[in-house]
């Protein structure tokens, strides 16, 4: 490498870093160069090593090889508190809040030494306000939204003085207003000099905000770039290492009967601190693909589970599925009346992870693909219809005798909805299906979901990204707070317009209620 | 600095071998425990692990023994597989023993095949019936069946006793508190001549080649694992918890109730105040031992009635203590537990990046 361009010393630099974890290479030779005030792009797939490298830069694991050097020195971070002695912070992708501490509470638990509340609280309000964050450090946690749980995270490292932010694909949880509002914030950063090292897959949002770009492929460097130079589709390539296909639309499709409709259906949540259902009604009639977008936390998740069954309904014509009221019916019966569901979660959820691929494809298709007989399994049956998911959707495995858990997320995902798609679903429910997922399996999983609706079969995807809506539904609602909006188009809509109804505003017929950053008491939230 | 880092996987060849690696590491250390105490090794060892099934007899005691551990074991781990703590197995063979023992003395001089087999039924519903308690009420009210199953244990003998003490009381035993001697047609056939190894022996095989058989190849079997393993995956395939918690709880109670039954039929012979040395508790460890699978447990069940003849034998013939039994159980469990992290884990002994950068 040759870098005796800069004068500065680099705030971070990482050389040859190598990373094994048994069986696999999370990083190898990585190097890295941060200068002081970027903010630098750290790009790839999911499994790439982005997240293993992070890790290792903020001392939750230790590289086998290489050095890493803070302002030009060697050093050594032996743990996350180190780190932050260092000045790192990082914002991870999942938040560790206490859900029933305020504000001030969660973020004192990391400050070490001697702690002045009130003090605090000054300084949550100070920083919090002058970085276009605002936050109010007496709310409860579990009050709050999902955005302003991330703000929680920032602050609490911005009241260290960081040098240098690591923001771990942060916005996949946000509206883009709120994300908006966040990339004023870490370009305000920049410009004090704090450096940003922003993982992501996201390529729009690296092209907008990015100075530099160090792209992950397979736990090498394959390249770094600077994004404002570049398309997002090379930078796409540059990650995925081959031309990306985009799925194909079908010819123009004739909607038929319906094959699932949801009349004003209202569940409380099992979760206390989940989201409840309120009067929600949609159908999704055969040959159609319908989305569900919104922010994650807003009732998708109670809603998959009134239309899997695993939420039992009081009452049974809330939803009909293919003309049958089945809202009393658990998730076997719904299956054998022709529907399939793939859940967000895939170990643990959509499938076992210690169960060996053809026990994971028996899970489901144990009814509805003759694989039981007078209570036995049928041993060839089942592993026949596993080889066959293997085959049909590309799932790359050393075999049907592997367990789940060894799959990669994108491969165990194509197994997952292959398994459903073999069982010829007249309906399929599906949860965010490229969650985490690495962009080839994902236009597979696309291009196999566009394919049964062309079979004439009806399909609900709920997903958070909106880019994955615009490419994929015939129309789409928007949830937001347990409520479904009105049915949107996707040719038509615009992102603001989308933007505002996942942030609560509703337009239409319901009167104007603006919900401003934190949401309104539930009348809930008082029971004992 | 000794670390722990997980392989990459378990080498399945180590997981069957390593029950048999801490056997062989067991059988070592005792003999040094027997030379520090002053004992002749290979004596004490021989007067532990072999003497006791050298001769015939002494092997057909050692499938004896072994019956109600094993037929316990097989029920409590169907349950384990499932995440239903059934810790009441010897309070359920209790019930199924009181039961299974009350139909012998209801029918007293009855001299009818069919009473053994009503004895039989009357033990399953027995141990059936004291494991519905925990399982309605963890249904019902989510209450932890760890805590109802062990207290009802302690219930169940003190029944036992009050009912051998009070009215079951043989009329003709001197006020002993132990109930008249079963009559031949209510004890169990033996089935090799010359010893008292009865048909319960064959019973007990055939129920861990049936729970083998449901555990591997039936969807009630497959469903088990699932609601253990993961109960999400559970509701998203449509498994009714509800309905595996009342499966494990009944085959468990019943098969613990049979071997009750088994017991007072078999080597007892009549009903006393105390049926077992605490079978059911010493099934939980064998359980474990035998991996929660039937075959594994088979084999660990009669390592375990082994240790237990093993313990009689070396205070008789070597005059050595009575907890000799336990220290030798303990030293298996903990060589399987020992083996069982090394499956998984290798030793580093510093960690790769300390000392590198400075």
């Amino acid at each position: 490498m040759s870098e005796s361009a800069h004068t500065k010393a680099p705030q971070l630099e990482l050389r040859g870093i190598r990373k094994e974890f048994p069986g696999c290479i999370a990083n190898d030779d990585v190097s890295l160069l941060v200068q002081p005030g970027e903010i630098h792009a750290l790009l790839g797939e999911n499994g790439a090593g982005k997240s293993t490298l992070v890790k290792i830069i903020y001392g939750v694991l230790r590289a086998d090889q290489g050095e890493m050097l803070w302002e030009g020195r060697a050093v050594t971070v032996s743990s996350p508190k180190a780190a932050r002695e260092l000045g790192l912070g990082m914002v991870f992708q999942h938040f560790s809040l206490f859900e029933a501490m305020s504000v001030a509470e969660n973020i004192a638990l990391g400050i070490q030494g001697k702690l002045d509340m009130k003090g605090l609280s000054d300084d949550i309000r100070h920083i919090s306000e002058s970085y276009g964050l605002p936050l109010n450090p007496d709310r409860m946690v579990h009050s709050l939204s999902v955005g302003e749980r991330q703000r929680i995270e920032i602050v609490r490292c911005l009241i260290n003085g960081p040098k240098l932010l690591i923001m771990d694909e942060p916005t996949s949880v946000l509206t883009p207003q709120e994300v908006e509002q966040l990339f004023k914030t870490l370009r305000r950063l920049a410009d004090e000099g704090c450096a940003v090292l922003y993982i992501s897959h996201k390529l729009e949002e690296i092209v907008a905000l990015c100075h530099r770009a160090t792209i992950l492929r397979g736990g090498w460097v394959v390249n770094t770039c600077d994004p404002r130079q570049e398309t997002a589709r090379n930078m796409a390539q540059m990650m995925i290492g081959q031309e990306l296909k985009t799925p194909e639309q079908g010819a123009a499709k004739t909607s038929g009967s319906p094959a699932l409709v949801v009349r004003n259906l209202s569940l409380v949540s099992a979760d206390a601190f989940g989201m409840d259902l309120k009067d929600i009604s949609f159908e999704a009639r055969s040959g159609e693909i319908v989305g569900i977008a919104g922010v994650a936390g807003n009732g998708q998740i109670e809603l998959l589970s009134a239309l899997t069954g695993e939420s039992r309904l009081a009452d049974s014509a809330s939803v009909e599925i293919l003309g049958q009221p089945a809202g009393h019916l658990n998730p076997r019966a719904r299956r054998a009346l022709g529907a399939a569901f793939v859940p967000e979660e895939r170990l643990g959820h959509g499938a076992v992870p210690s169960l060996t691929l053809v026990q994971n494809a028996y899970l489901s298709g144990y009814e509805r693909m003759g694989l039981t007989r007078g209570g036995f399994i049928q041993n060839q049956a089942q592993e026949a219809y596993a080889a066959q998911v293997i085959a049909d959707f590309d799932v790359r495995t050393t075999g049907p005798s592997a367990p789940a858990s060894s799959l990669s997320g994108g491969n165990l995902q194509k197994f997952i909805v292959g398994r459903e798609i073999l069982q010829d679903p007249k309906l399929i429910v599906i949860s965010q299906p490229t969650w985490g997922v690495d962009a080839g399996a994902a236009a597979a999983i696309h291009q196999a979901l566009m394919d049964l609706s062309g079979r004439g079969a009806a399909v609900v995807v709920i997903s958070q990204d909106l880019d994955e809506i615009y490419s994929l539904v015939d129309r789409f609602l928007v949830i937001n707070e347990g409520r479904l909006s009105q049915s949107l188009d996707p040719r038509t809509a615009t992102v603001e317009e989308i933007g505002l109804l996942m942030g609560g505003f509703h337009g239409g017929h319901e009167e104007q209620h603006p919900v401003p950053a934190s949401r309104p008491v539930r009348p809930g939230d008082g029971r004992p | 600095m000794i670390r722990l880092e997980a392989r990459g996987g378990a080498s399945p060849i180590w997981i069957y071998a390593t029950p048999f690696l801490a056997a062989g590491l067991t059988v070592v250390a005792g003999g040094i425990l027997f030379a520090l105490l002053g004992h002749p090794p290979i004596e004490g060892l021989y007067q532990f692990f072999i003497a006791p099934i050298s001769s015939l007899y002494g092997l057909s005691e050692l499938f004896l023994k072994a019956t109600p551990i094993v037929l316990c074991a097989v029920g409590l781990a169907l349950g384990f597989r499932a995440n239903i703590w059934n810790i009441g197995a010897e309070g359920q063979l209790t019930l199924g023993a009181m039961l299974g023992g009350g139909m012998a003395l209801a029918f007293y001089d009855v001299d009818t095949p069919f009473l053994l087999p009503l004895m039989a039924l009357a033990g399953i519903a027995g141990g059936m019936a004291w494991a519905s308690i925990p399982a309605w009420l963890k249904v019902r009210f989510n209450v932890n069946e760890i805590l109802v199953s062990l207290m009802l244990t302690y219930v169940a003998v003190l029944l036992l006793s009050a009912l051998v003490h009070g009215p079951w009381k043989d009329p003709d035993g001197y006020n002993f508190p132990e109930s008249r001697l079963f009559h031949d047609a209510a004890l169990l056939p033996v089935v090799w001549d010359s010893t008292r190894m009865h048909v319960g022996v064959l019973l007990t095989l055939a129920a861990v080649v049936a729970a083998w058989v449901i555990l591997s190849r039936t969807l009630i079997g497959f469903q088990v694992k699932v609601v253990g393993l993961a109960p999400m995956a559970a509701g998203y395939a449509g498994f009714s918890r509800k309905k595996i918690i009342w499966f494990v709880l009944l085959v468990s109670g019943g098969l613990a109730g049979l071997a009750g039954m088994f017991e007072v039929a078999g080597p007892i012979g009549q009903l006393t105040p105390v049926i077992s040395p605490g079978y059911g508790f010493t099934a939980i460890i064998v359980a474990f031992l035998g991996r929660l699978h039937p075959v594994g447990i088979l084999f660990a069940g009669l390592l375990v009635a082994l240790s237990y003849l093993g313990g009689e034998f070396v205070q008789i013939e070597m005059g050595m203590p009575e907890a000799v039994t336990g220290v030798f159980q303990g030293m298996l469990l903990f060589f399987l537990l020992a083996s069982d992290v090394l499956i998984r884990y290798r030793l580093r002994l510093r960690s790769p990046l300390e000392g590198h950068s400075r």
